[in-house]
C-alpha cells in the first residue's frame, strides 16, 4: 500500500497525461503521410491502410515484444491468480487438478459468515486500521508543516535524513527491538517502574490489551517522516507569492500555514485519504506477523492473518481463498465510495 | 514598527519550540537504535545484567566475531546479497524496458495495453491463489522464486512512464535516424539519461528484496535457502534462540549470549541500507517530486 503512495503524483496529473496525449495526435498522422507517400499504387484505400498498418507493426516489433513482454508477466501473475479465485466456490485438494475439485456454490463464504472467528478478525482489523488512520494519518501532515517552518537549511535537511531512517528498518528487525524493550527486564519496564507507574514489570507482547497501542505506535515510529515526504514535496509546489501575498495582509506563522499552505496542499491530502480509507481491510501483514504471538491472538488476528493461516498453515484453500475473495470486493467497494464521497466534497479524485 | 517587532518576537519564539520538537522527534527515533548498537558491542554476559543505555560498558566485538564465524548465518546472508542484486537489476531493467515500450506513442495497442495494467493495480494477486501459482510453475525452493515474480510492478512503471515522458523527442529521433533500433535506443540512450528515477526505483526495490522475509518463509523451507530477514523472522518471532545458539559455531567466546548474538546480527543486517538511503536520498526525493510538484 505504502508504495500506492509513489504512484500518486502521476495519477493525479492525468490532465498533464491528456495534454501530453492530445499533442500527440499529430505524429502518427506524420508517420503515416510519410509511409504512403512512396506507395500510391495501393488497389484500395482499405488495402493500404491495412498495408501500412502491417508496415508499421513491423517497424515497431522490437517495441511490441518489450511490451508483450510485460503483458506476459502481467498475464502470469496477476490474471491467472485472479483466475484461481474460483477455488472460493468448488472443493480444492492440493494433491489434486483443480478439474477433478466438484463445485460448491457459496458454501465456503457462509461457514466463513457463520464462523466464531468472524467477529475478532473483522473487529480487529478494522480497529487497528481505524487508530492507524485517526491517529497515523493527522500527524505526518503536522510534522510536515512543522518541518517546514524550520528555518535552517541544513538543519532541516538533518532532520529528514534522520526521519527517514526507520522506514529502511525491516519489520522483522523493529520486531527484535520491540521485543528487547518490551519484555519483562526490558527498558520500558525499568522507566515506568523508576518512575513509580507500575508496581511489577509487564510482558506487554503477553497481554493482549496492549497489541494495538503496541502496533499504532510502532508503526506511527517508522513512517512518520516517511509519509511526510509527500507532503512536503506538495508544499514545497506552493508558490512562494501566496505567502508573500499573505504577510502584506498581515498573517501571521499560524495564520499561513493554516490558511495558505493547508488549503494548497489539500487536493494532495485527499487523495492519501482516498488511499488510507480504501485499505481499511488491508493490515500491515509484515507487521503483525512478527509481533503476533500465541498469547495476544484475541487482539492479533487480522483478515490477512487469518487467510494465511487457514490457508497456508491449515491448508485449507478453498476457505481461505474464498474469505480474501470477500475481502476483496469489500475493499474495491470502500475505494469506489471513499473516491464518490471525496469527489463530491472537494473536487479531487483518483479516478 | 511596533507591530513588526512584536511579530519578530513571536516568531523567535515559535521557531525556539519548534526546534526543540524537532529534537525531541529526532531523539525518539535514533535512540532505541542507538541502544541496540551499544547492546551488541558490549560483552553479551555483561550485557545481561542490564543498565547499558548511552555507551557499550564492556566494549566487546565478540558478538560480531561470532556473527561472521556462523556458517548458517552467512549462508542466509549470502542469500540475502544475492536476491538484492539480482532482483533489482532484473526488476529495474524489466520494468523500464516495459515502461519505455508504453511511453512511445506509435505502439499499436497501447491504450489496451495500459488498461491491462491499470486492473493489475485494482486487483492485486491474492495470497492463496498467487501461492498456488507459484506452486504450479515449481518455483517452491528454487531461487527464481525471489526474483521472477518481482520482477514487475505497474506502479513502478507508471514512475518510469512519467519520466520518460519528459525525454526529449529529439533526442530519441536523433538516435533513430543514426540507425539505432529500439533497443539500442532504450539501453544507449533512455537508461543513460534516466539515472534519477532509475535510482529511486532501484532503492525501493533494494530496500524491498533486503527486507523482505515473506517470500522466503512461505515459498522456502530448505534452510540453505532462506534469506537473512526470514532467518531473523524465526529466532525473533517465534522466539526461538535455540536456533541462534545451534548457530555458533563451536568453541565460541562464552561471553557471547544469544541475546547479544541476535543484535549483533541485526546490527550487521541493517547496517547496508542505513549506509546506502543518505547518498541516494536526493533522488527519491526528487521521485516524489517528479508526480507532486506538476499537478
Amino acid at each position: 500500500m505504502r508504495r500506492l503512495l509513489f504512484v500518486l503524483g502521476p495519477l493525479y496529473n492525468e490532465g498533464h497525461v491528456k495534454v501530453c496525449n492530445a499533442n500527440d495526435e499529430e505524429v502518427p498522422q506524420k508517420v503515416s503521410v510519410h509511409a504512403e507517400a512512396p506507395n500510391p499504387t495501393a488497389a484500395s484505400i482499405g488495402g493500404a491502410a491495412r498495408r501500412s498498418w502491417l508496415k508499421k507493426l513491423m517497424r515497431q516489433r522490437a517495441l511490441q515484444v518489450m511490451a508483450l513482454l510485460g503483458i506476459a508477466w502481467m498475464i502470469v501473475f496477476n490474471f491467472i491468480p485472479i483466475y484461481w479465485n474460483v477455488i472460493a466456490f468448488r472443493e480444492f485438494d492440493i494433491i489434486q487438478p483443480l478439474s477433478a475439485a466438484p463445485w460448491v456454490g457459496l458454501d465456503h463464504f457462509k461457514e466463513f459468515l457463520t464462523d466464531d472467528s468472524l467477529g475478532y478478525v473483522i473487529r480487529n482489523t478494522l480497529a487497528m486500521s481505524l487508530l492507524k488512520l485517526i491517529i497515523g494519518f493527522p500527524l505526518p501532515i503536522a510534522f510536515a508543516l512543522l518541518l517546514n517552518e524550520v528555518r535552517s537549511i541544513r538543519y532541516k535537511k538533518w532532520i529528514q535524513t534522520v526521519s527517514y531512517l526507520p522506514h529502511f528498518l525491516s519489520w522483522v528487525i523493529l520486531g527484535g527491538i520491540l521485543a528487547t524493550w518490551l519484555a519483562d527486564v526490558g527498558i520500558i519496564n525499568k522507566l515506568l517502574m523508576g518512575l513509580g507507574f507500575i508496581d511489577e514489570p509487564i510482558s506487554y507482547l503477553a497481554e493482549p490489551k496492549y497489541f494495538w497501542s503496541i502496533i499504532v505506535a510502532s508503526d506511527l515510529w517508522k513512517e512518520l517522516g516517511w509519509s511526510a515526504i509527500i507532503y512536503l514535496a506538495a508544499i514545497s509546489g506552493v508558490s512562494p507569492e501566496l505567502y508573500e501575498a499573505a504577510t502584506i495582509d498581515g498573517a501571521g506563522r499560524f495564520q499561513k500555514m493554516w490558511k495558505v499552505t493547508l488549503p494548497c496542499i489539500r487536493g494532495t491530502i485527499a487523495i492519501l485519504f482516498i488511499l488510507a480509507v480504501s485499505a481499511l481491510l488491508n493490515s500491515n501483514f509484515d507487521q503483525i506477523l512478527v509481533l503476533k504471538n500465541s498469547l495476544n491472538e484475541s487482539k492479533s488476528t487480522v483478515i490477512d492473518v487469518y487467510v494465511y493461516q487457514t490457508g497456508i498453515s491449515d491448508g485449507r484453500f478453498s476457505y481461505s481463498a474464498a474469505v480474501g475473495l470477500l475481502k476483496s470486493v469489500i475493499a474495491l467497494g470502500l475505494l469506489l465510495g471513499a473516491n464518490y464521497v471525496t469527489k463530491k466534497l472537494n473536487d479531487t479524485s483518483l479516478f | 514598527m511596533f507591530s513588526l517587532k512584536r511579530r519578530t518576537a513571536g516568531d523567535a519564539a515559535f521557531d525556539w519550540v519548534n526546534n526543540v520538537l524537532m529534537l525531541v522527534i529526532c531523539f525518539i527515533t535514533l535512540y532505541p537504535i542507538w541502544y541496540v548498537l551499544v547492546n551488541a558491542f558490549n560483552d553479551g554476559t555483561d550485557a545481561m545484567r542490564g543498565g547499558i543505555y548511552w555507551w557499550p560498558r564492556a566494549f566487546s566485538l565478540d558478538s560480531f566475531k561470532t556473527v561472521f564465524q556462523s556458517s548458517g548465518i552467512m549462508t542466509a546472508m549470502g542469500i540475502t546479497v544475492a536476491k538484492t542484486a539480482v532482483g533489482t537489476v532484473a526488476h529495474v531493467l524489466f520494468t523500464a524496458m516495459v515502461a519505455f515500450a508504453f511511453s512511445r506513442r506509435e505502439l499499436i495497442g497501447r491504450k489496451i495495453y495500459m488498461f491491462i495494467g491499470t486492473i493489475t493495480m485494482i486487483f492485486p494477486g491474492a495470497l492463496i491463489p498467487t501461492y498456488l501459482l507459484i506452486r504450479d510453475l515449481g518455483m517452491i525452493d528454487h531461487f527464481i522464486v525471489y526474483i521472477i515474480p518481482a520482477m514487475f510492478s505497474f506502479f513502478d512503471l507508471i514512475i518510469f512512464l512519467s519520466f520518460f515522458r519528459e525525454i526529449p523527442d529529439g533526442l530519441v529521433e536523433a538516435a533513430e535516424i543514426d540507425g539505432a533500433g529500439d533497443f539500442t535506443v532504450f539501453l544507449r540512450i533512455v537508461i543513460p539519461v534516466s539515472m534519477p528515477v532509475i535510482a529511486t526505483i532501484a532503492l525501493f526495490h533494494g530496500v524491498y528484496q533486503w527486507n523482505d522475509y515473506f517470500t522466503g518463509m512461505i515459498y522456502i523451507n530448505d534452510t540453505n535457502m532462506q534469506p537473512i530477514q526470514t532467518y531473523l523472522y524465526r529466532v525473533v518471532a517465534q522466539a526461538s534462540s535455540n536456533q541462534m545458539i545451534s548457530a555458533m559455531p563451536s568453541g565460541v567466546a562464552s561471553n557471547v549470549t544469544s541475546q547479544s548474538l541476535k543484535l549483533a546480527t541485526m546490527v550487521v543486517t541493517t547496517a547496508p541500507i542505513v549506509v546506502v538511503y543518505p547518498f541516494l536520498q536526493k533522488y527519491f526525493v526528487k521521485g516524489f517530486m517528479i508526480g507532486s510538484i506538476k499537478g
